[in-house]
């Protein structure tokens, strides 16, 4: 159950620090909000397009949805500008998106084509695009902080101003690494957001089960880096969660957590039955929490019509619909491929 | 606008389910999200959800029914009409001619199979995997009463065999216990061992796999699961630097008698980072027993021998052999000698050895061998440290010709340690250089083409037995 965040910044256990303010729900202009609700609907669209491609066998293997967590993107990365960097897992279709790539060239990976994003090679995990500072993509739960941290180790040593956006889930937050990452994070001063998705599973395994502190946003605080808790099905207080983090992290105070309290309705990849929680469950926060239908009441508030929000939505489903239809019909890669990209230089 | 609403492959290896339950009856109106239907696959029941919006139209396959094919139509569904999704939906299917081989189905409601699995390297290691052994297995007593048993609940057995004779013997990783195992091996142990002796962790394989590792020396036999061995490279540190070198650091005083298990080699269309065969990495390693087994029967006999060892073991199993039927001896502890290999098809033309999902490619290999008139020894090493070098041995010295069959890479593989052996030791029974079948050098590609040109098959067998036979 998505349980209703905790106020505010991690109480502080040790006072005489400086910490970040109390974000405040961002203040949406009508076209702003308009947009977070596209950007929001594209990805479900998206992902459910992907879903129904996965069960007609046209994507394979591993195939993670983010149905129900696009609030936390849509907010976050809103508020990022072209000098900052982002890196993720393996439930990365949506980030993409957001990032500026093509839907159809994110769909054409999935589907194994040579003119997918990472030309057939990579899959719906691992996918890359150095143009659109997106830097994966990762299949190895918790790899993508250490990377992270390093992507703003160089944006630190670059001093290009840049931040990088490093997304895990609850279940990475228990890995090694995380915290050897966080340690030198903030020895070293680096400009990263930890951005924590907490969809109250690990595969298969509730918060509760698997964390001994389960406020995930207070994991920093013996390494001294503050966090927030942030209701991540409200995209308003997503965007004021990431306009507080990015003035900390950019008046060159070092890293910031947040957690982001989500859902995912899916399954953990589309062969989980999800047996580990009830369907009352899922309906309750589809029914009460959705992200998608807040920014919609929002928008009706404003004197969005029915009419305009229905011509958005066709206008999402024909994308939508092309990529797949694209993503179907170009071709599989050469064969010859199997054998480039091994190496860079001959030897 | 109908749109058809067919039956989906809800894990990488469904050919077909159960449709349990409908959860929405004609004229229902559904929108995105809704859940129509329960769906049992080989591992599970899975829910179905509606992606479209519309009216249910028809149900075309009753609840209940068994051997659904995937593709199949069950359902139809009434758009609203100027919805573009309608139309695009009808669209894009139609106009994939490449998996669509059945016929269009027809306006009578009859659903009509149409397969639509994606030719793939794994899919071929699949089928292949469905051959057996055509020798009788020396350990098993003639005259054994034989019972069926996927290579899951074999695994499975064994491990509660063990429980139920040794306390101190538990198993921990990740989804292993509420969950059932994240490949359902641990299916039911929970139930009857509680939550002492399964464990489930948090997603921290370095740590677990330390604690299992203390837990071992300080008197325990643990099992511990990794949910692949693409994960356990995060613990690799563990298994070789603590669980690896303990006894002969301490001078033979301090034990480490764990199981490190779990699938490992290419599985279907998961990608580079998640289709790895790890074989030959743990296999050069002394101190550690590294175990890789084929069919159902070995699987038993060998992780029963592995959890009674006082060693640590590697115990490497195949996700895609998982959901495979095998004869399995009825026998009330049916343990096998590590290090021995087997051989699971007698021939005198030429051998070929292989391990795990290797031996069913090698056997299918042979039979297409056998009907141009090549008659070919397949070998399971089973074991990959130590290797059974006297079998491999002994069946050169009677054909003389050896061919490696290895789903992994080429380079120092475990098909490259059978070359370098058998030049040393059999040197003088070669009519014909060794020649290795393995997977391309490459990171695996996701892409169905490149993966399968990427993985071993049958024929790449079968052209590496002729070259040696001199044949063609």
């Amino acid at each position: 159950m998505a349980k209703p965040p905790a106020s505010a910044a991690a109480e502080p256990a040790i006072p005489n620090r400086e910490r970040p303010a109390e974000p405040q729900p961002y203040q949406a202009s009508k076209d702003e909000l308009l947009q977070f609700y596209k950007d929001m609907l594209l990805i479900r669209r998206f992902e459910e397009k992907a879903g129904q491609l996965y069960g007609l066998g046209l994507i394979g293997g591993f195939c993670h949805l983010y149905i129900g967590q696009e609030a936390v993107a849509v907010g976050l990365q809103s508020a990022l500008s072209d000098k900052d960097s982002v890196i993720t897992g393996y439930r990365d279709h949506g980030h993409m998106l957001l990032c500026g790539i093509e839907p159809r060239d994110v769909m054409a990976e999935l589907t194994g084509r040579a003119s997918g994003i990472s030309k057939g090679k990579g899959g719906s995990m691992h996918m890359f695009s150095v143009e659109h500072k997106f830097y994966g993509g990762h299949g190895i739960v918790g790899a993508q902080v250490s990377l992270g941290t390093g992507l703003a180790f160089g944006h630190k040593y670059s001093e290009d101003g840049g931040v990088c956006l490093a997304y895990f889930g609850d279940g990475a937050a228990n890995q090694g690494q995380v915290y050897e990452s966080f340690n030198m994070a903030q020895l070293w001063g680096l400009p990263i957001i930890y951005v924590i998705e907490n969809n109250q599973y690990a595969m298969g395994t509730s918060v509760s089960r698997a964390s001994s502190e389960d406020q995930f946003y207070k994991r920093g605080e013996s390494f001294r880096i503050p966090g927030i808790q942030v209701d991540g099905m409200d995209v308003l207080a997503c965007r004021g969660a990431a306009e507080e983090a990015l003035a900390w992290v950019r008046a060159g105070k070092g890293p910031i957590i947040l957690e982001m309290k989500t859902y995912r309705y899916r399954g953990h990849s589309m062969s989980d039955p999800a047996k580990y929680r009830s369907r009352d469950e899922v309906q309750a926060v589809r029914d009460k929490s959705d992200p998608i239908e807040f920014v919609k009441r929002l928008l009706g508030e404003q004197g969005v019509g029915e009419d305009q929000l229905k011509t958005v939505e066709q206008e999402i489903r024909k994308t939508v619909n092309e990529s797949a239809d694209f993503a179907e019909s170009t071709p599989e890669p050469q064969l010859g491929e199997l054998y480039t990209d091994v190496l860079v230089e001959s030897y | 606008m109908a749109i058809e609403i067919k039956m989906p492959a809800l894990s990488p290896t469904m050919e077909e389910g159960t449709l349990a339950k409908w959860l929405v009856k004609e004229g229902d109106q559904v929108k995105s999200g809704d859940i129509m239907a329960e769906i049992e696959t080989d591992k599970a029941t899975m829910e179905f959800e509606a992606v479209d919006e519309g009216t249910v139209a028809k149900i075309l396959v009753a609840e209940g029914t068994d051997n659904v094919k995937v593709g199949t139509v069950i359902m139809q569904l009434t758009g609203e009409g100027e919805e573009p999704v309608a139309t695009g939906e009808g669209k894009s299917e139609a106009e994939a001619p490449r998996i669509e081989q059945g016929e269009a189905a027809d306006q009578k409601g009859e659903a009509t199979p149409e397969p639509k699995q994606v030719e793939t390297g794994a899919r071929q290691l699949f089928e292949a995997a469905s051959h057996t052994a055509e020798v009788d297995s020396p350990e098993v007593p003639a005259g054994t009463e034989m019972v069926k048993l996927t290579l899951r609940e074999a695994l499975r057995d064994a491990m509660a065999e063990e429980m139920r004779k040794d306390p101190r013997v538990f198993v921990m990783g990740e989804e292993v216990a509420q969950y059932q195992g994240a490949y359902k091996v641990t299916q039911g142990l929970l139930d009857e061992f509680g939550d002492k002796r399964v464990i489930d962790t948090p997603i921290t394989e370095y740590g677990f796999a330390g604690v299992g590792t203390g837990a071992a020396m300080g008197g325990l036999r643990p099992i511990v699961e990794f949910m692949t061995f693409n994960f356990a490279m995060q613990a690799i540190d563990h298994i070789i630097n603590s669980a690896a070198k303990t006894n002969y650091m301490s001078g033979g005083q301090m034990r480490c008698p764990i199981v490190f298990r779990g699938p490992n080699g290419a599985a279907s269309r998961v990608g580079a980072q998640h289709s790895q065969n790890f074989g030959p990495w743990y296999a050069s390693v002394p101190g550690l027993i590294v175990i890789a087994p084929y069919d159902a029967q070995d699987a038993k006999g060998l992780l029963k021998a592995a959890i009674q060892t006082e060693d640590p073991v590697v115990f490497l199993e195949n996700e895609l052999l998982y959901g495979r039927t095998f004869e399995v001896p009825k026998l009330d502890d049916f343990v096998l000698p590590i290090g021995k290999a087997r051989v699971m098809r007698a021939g005198k033309d030429v051998t070929i050895v292989s391990y795990s999902i290797g031996v069913g490619v090698s056997l299918e290999a042979a039979e297409t061998l056998a009907a141009e008139g090549i008659d070919a020894e397949v070998i399971d090493l089973r074991t990959l440290r130590p290797l059974d070098r006297k079998t491999v041995l002994k069946s050169l010295a009677k054909t003389n010709r050896l061919v490696v069959v290895e789903e992994g890479w080429p380079t120092c593989s475990i098909a490259s340690e059978v070359a370098a052996f058998v030049m040393e030791e059999g040197f003088d029974d070669l009519d014909a250089p060794v020649l290795r079948v393995t997977d391309e050098d490459v990171p695996l590609p996701y892409a169905a083409n490149l993966e399968k040109e990427a993985l071993i098959n049958a024929d790449k067998v079968v052209r590496a037995v002729k070259k040696v036979c001199y044949r063609q």
